[in-house]
């Protein structure tokens, strides 16, 4: 070692401790502390799955998709929130929307281009579907009864309802004496001024904030009990239970604050669907 | 209990927490990097190394075995996640892309963990524990030993040299993090994280769909990316995904390691020097700014005021019910203020002025108390030039801890700080001038502006996190935010041993009435004061054109 030139040497030892260090952090660290998880924490280590009738059925940690085929919700089961994840709830391929407080504008389908909601209409759109869903009001401030974002683009003497294309009626007839236009198609409203309009809906409004948010992992596996609650009567109907006895499982199967600050209450979809499942 | 309520409690259980640990941790730290003695495996590793642990380095030579050992840690990143297909455990993955394969090893090794990648379809268990999660582990103690050599300037008198690089990495792994990392896996498993070698495997849901249950040693890799503020996750989302982040306590335990190291080096930081009044000093600087961080985070976050937040009633959007938002606001502000980069929740969707807190303590300068190392020594250069301002209004040459801030002092400090907000401005600026790297933006207008401001502050501050809307797995965003990263880390890691080999030679000087106290109240306003109108100077501008602009249309 003595007679290789300086630069070499220091070299040599940054590799030799890498590899040295590599051999500890990256392989004995991680097989022991593996090694170890698996001994003390069976179930957990190995995703806590949930079993029924003698096979896996998912994870009680990772949130699932209680729709059809052709992405409908299955009226017995209580519906987890919207997810970002995939197709939803896809865990190769987790995400959450990215889309900014001030998404407020839709993008329509252009020349072959395909189009994009808004995260305001995708919020009005979910209130309403739920709202439907649950036979509550879907209405949410700066929603159109429709279901999209409620927004005008003000020009001097114009003003068009930017989210609803004709022939759709806008959800104002007139903004400050202008009479409100729909959305023609091919016009560029990018000039004119944003002006978000709340309308009356009421606060809170029937339908809960989870129930019409992405999470951020788009594997959310939980719901507030108010939507948990919003979503018993129509589970009970559709079971043929008493509305009593729903209402205890989703009891059983809320976690309330850890030790009383923190987090949320939240309620274990797949575990709830599974007990309602077993009678 | 009230929603806002709950999140107050749960600040001041993490305070009252982060305050029991402050001691013990500081104090170990002080004598692990002051001991003279070896254990003996910390002896077998000098051996195989063939270095002298005894040797003591100058500056010069203590930043070149630094980089000697990054440029071998970025070859080899690069070249195991190149290999991956070849490796065991790929999960029948194919090599990553050259620029995302580049991007990721300069990420790991300059502690930034920014993710051009999707770690589960991206990245098999090897190449993330014998790639990644090394990285996660020697480039905070890279950091660390940075912090301390810096420490060693100010306490040594007409001394040559600055300690040894080889011995340092070696005890800040062995002795601090690794110990930690090893329990803390352990109880994060308990909490429900995953720690196994599975690939993903495919079950029937319960209306007859397929799932595919994802595995990997996460609880492992997951601690150590809190602890040495790294914040790369194992899956895309990060700590917002149940396997990472199953239950709210395992929440709050990340955020305390998060913080635990950054806070108690400045209590090492006063044992080293012998006063440890200075530490708390220090202590009071970073805890003014990250106490008013983690609130303002919080107070806009939870008032929810913007259009969508307001249509649904709460800011809900990319957060988790399990944690709430108040939780998240607190995850978020803790992951930005140090420079962390891990996220229980989207910053994107943030409230825009919620956003604009994650960007603003960020261009703090990743200082309150910012990453494991990189925030002590970044204190303390702005402590220099906080006494350099000082010294300039009473008109008496400035010293801090008995040491004179003179011309070559100042000089490094000064352009220590200058490096950042050059990256950032600069990148952002070069991003902005191309219609190209614009469309990469997912949002428009100001919101746009703020997911590529954001990063390149993320970048250049070696914080990792992002508005994640960008899309930026492409060559131009890899080689750019790669090239930040780099300078981001390296050019301030020069300066700050330069800074330290000019202080350790200088001779001590007796302490007399002109001295300005630097262990008071008011010199702890000061420092606050001048990192403060630093920033806004700097970046107020920027600022005002995306999140300001987004907040009051």
């Amino acid at each position: 070692m003595k007679h290789l030139p300086n630069p070499l040497r220091r070299h040599l030892a940054a590799l030799r401790a890498l590899a040295v260090l590599t051999v500890l952090l990256g392989l004995i660290y991680p097989l022991a502390a593996t090694g170890l998880a698996q001994v003390l924490f069976h179930d957990n280590a190995n995703g806590s799955a949930v079993r029924a009738g003698g096979r896996d059925v998912g994870s009680s940690l990772i949130g699932q998709s209680f729709t059809d085929a052709d992405g409908r919700p299955v009226r017995k089961y209580f519906q987890s929130r919207p997810s970002a994840a995939g197709d939803g709830y896809d865990p190769t391929s987790t995400s959450a929307s990215n889309l900014g407080p001030e998404d407020v504008i839709d993008v329509p389908p252009a020349g072959g281009e395909k189009g994009r909601q808004s995260l305001l209409t995708q919020v009005c759109a979910r209130s309403r579907a739920a709202g439907e869903l649950e036979g509550v009001s879907g209405a949410r401030p700066y929603c159109t009864p429709d279901g999209v974002g409620a927004v005008l683009k003000v020009f001097p003497n114009r003003a068009v309802s930017v989210n609803q294309p004709c022939p759709a009626t806008p959800f104002v007839a007139a903004y400050q004496g202008v009479r409100v236009e729909c959305a023609k198609q091919g016009e560029d409203y990018a000039a004119g001024r944003t002006v978000p309009v709340r309308g009356n809906a009421p606060t809170p409004p029937a339908v809960p904030a989870d129930a019409v948010t992405a999470s951020g992992s788009g594997l959310d596996p939980h719901i507030s009990p108010a939507y948990a609650d919003l979503q018993a009567p129509r589970v009970a109907k559709e079971r043929g239970l008493p509305l009593d006895r729903v209402r205890a499982l989703i009891e059983q199967h809320t976690t309330g604050r850890i030790l009383g600050f923190m987090g949320e209450p939240s309620v274990n979809v797949l575990e709830l669907n599974l007990a309602l499942d077993e009678g | 209990m009230g929603t806002t309520t709950a999140g107050m409690f749960f600040i001041a259980s993490l305070i009252i927490a982060l305050a029991l640990a402050y001691r013990p941790l500081g104090d170990y730290m002080g004598r692990v990097y002051s001991s003279t003695t070896h254990s003996r495996p910390e002896r077998l590793i000098y051996r195989l190394l063939g270095v002298h642990p005894e040797a003591e380095q100058s500056w010069g030579g203590y930043a070149r075995a630094l980089l000697a050992f990054s440029a071998v840690s970025v070859l080899a990143v690069y070249g195991l996640q190149r290999l991956q297909d070849r490796l065991p455990l790929s999960l029948g993955l194919p090599p990553v892309t050259d620029h995302i394969a580049w991007n990721t090893a300069i990420s790991f090794v300059t502690n930034t963990n920014w993710q051009s990648y999707s770690g589960e379809s991206t990245m098999g268990h090897l190449t993330q524990m014998a790639a990644l999660a090394v990285q996660n582990f020697v480039s905070a103690a890279v950091g660390m030993s940075v912090a301390i050599a810096l420490v060693r300037g100010f306490a040594r008198a007409r001394s040559g040299t600055v300690g040894n690089f080889w011995v340092d990495l070696v005890r800040g792994v062995l002795r601090v993090l690794l110990p930690i990392a090893f329990v803390g896996a352990l109880v994060l498993v308990a909490g429900g994280l995953v720690q196994n070698l599975s690939a993903p495997h495919e079950v029937t849901t319960l209306t007859g769909g397929t799932q595919a249950v994802t595995g990997g040693p996460v609880a492992s890799q997951e601690v150590i990316k809190e602890l040495g503020t790294n914040g790369g996750g194992f899956y895309n989302v990060n700590s917002a995904h149940p396997f990472e982040n199953a239950v709210p306590w395992t929440n709050w335990l990340q955020i305390f390691l998060i913080l635990v190291i950054p806070f108690s080096l400045t209590r090492t930081f006063g044992r080293l020097v012998g006063q440890l009044r200075q530490g708390y000093a220090i202590l009071a600087v970073m805890g003014v700014l990250a106490l008013a961080g983690v609130l303002l985070t919080n107070v806009f976050e939870l008032s929810g005021g913007a259009t969508v937040p307001q249509a649904v009633g709460a800011a809900m959007e990319g957060k988790e019910v399990r944690f709430g938002v108040s939780n998240s606001a607190t995850f978020g502000a803790a992951t930005t203020l140090t420079s962390t980069g891990a996220v229980n929740s989207f910053h994107d969707s943030y409230t825009p002025f919620g956003g604009m807190m994650t960007m603003f303590n960020m261009m703090l300068g990743e200082v309150a108390p910012g990453g494991v190392g990189s925030g002590l020594y970044g204190m303390l250069v702005l402590a220099v030039i906080t006494v350099f301002v000082a010294g300039l209004m009473v008109g008496r040459t400035p010293e801090y801890l008995g040491k004179k801030i003179r011309a070559r002092e100042i000089k490094l400090a000064s352009l220590y700080f200058l490096v950042t907000p050059v990256l950032v401005l600069v990148g952002t600026a070069c991003a902005m001038g191309s219609a190209e790297q614009r469309a990469s933006m997912l949002n428009t207008g100001p919101h746009g502006l703020s997911e590529i401001l954001y990063a390149f502050t993320s970048a250049s501050n070696n914080n990792g996190s992002a508005f994640a809307g960008l899309t930026v797995n492409t060559p131009w965003y890899d080689v750019a935010l790669g090239l930040c990263m780099a300078f981001g880390r390296f050019v301030p890691i020069i300066l700050v041993l330069a800074l330290a080999g000019s202080l350790a030679a200088q001779s001590p000087v007796p302490e007399s009435a002109g001295t300005l106290p630097t262990y008071r109240p008011q010199f702890v306003g000061m420092v606050v004061g001048v990192t403060l109108i630093l920033v806004a100077l700097t970046f107020l501008p920027a600022l005002a054109l995306g999140p300001i602009a987004e907040g009051l249309s």
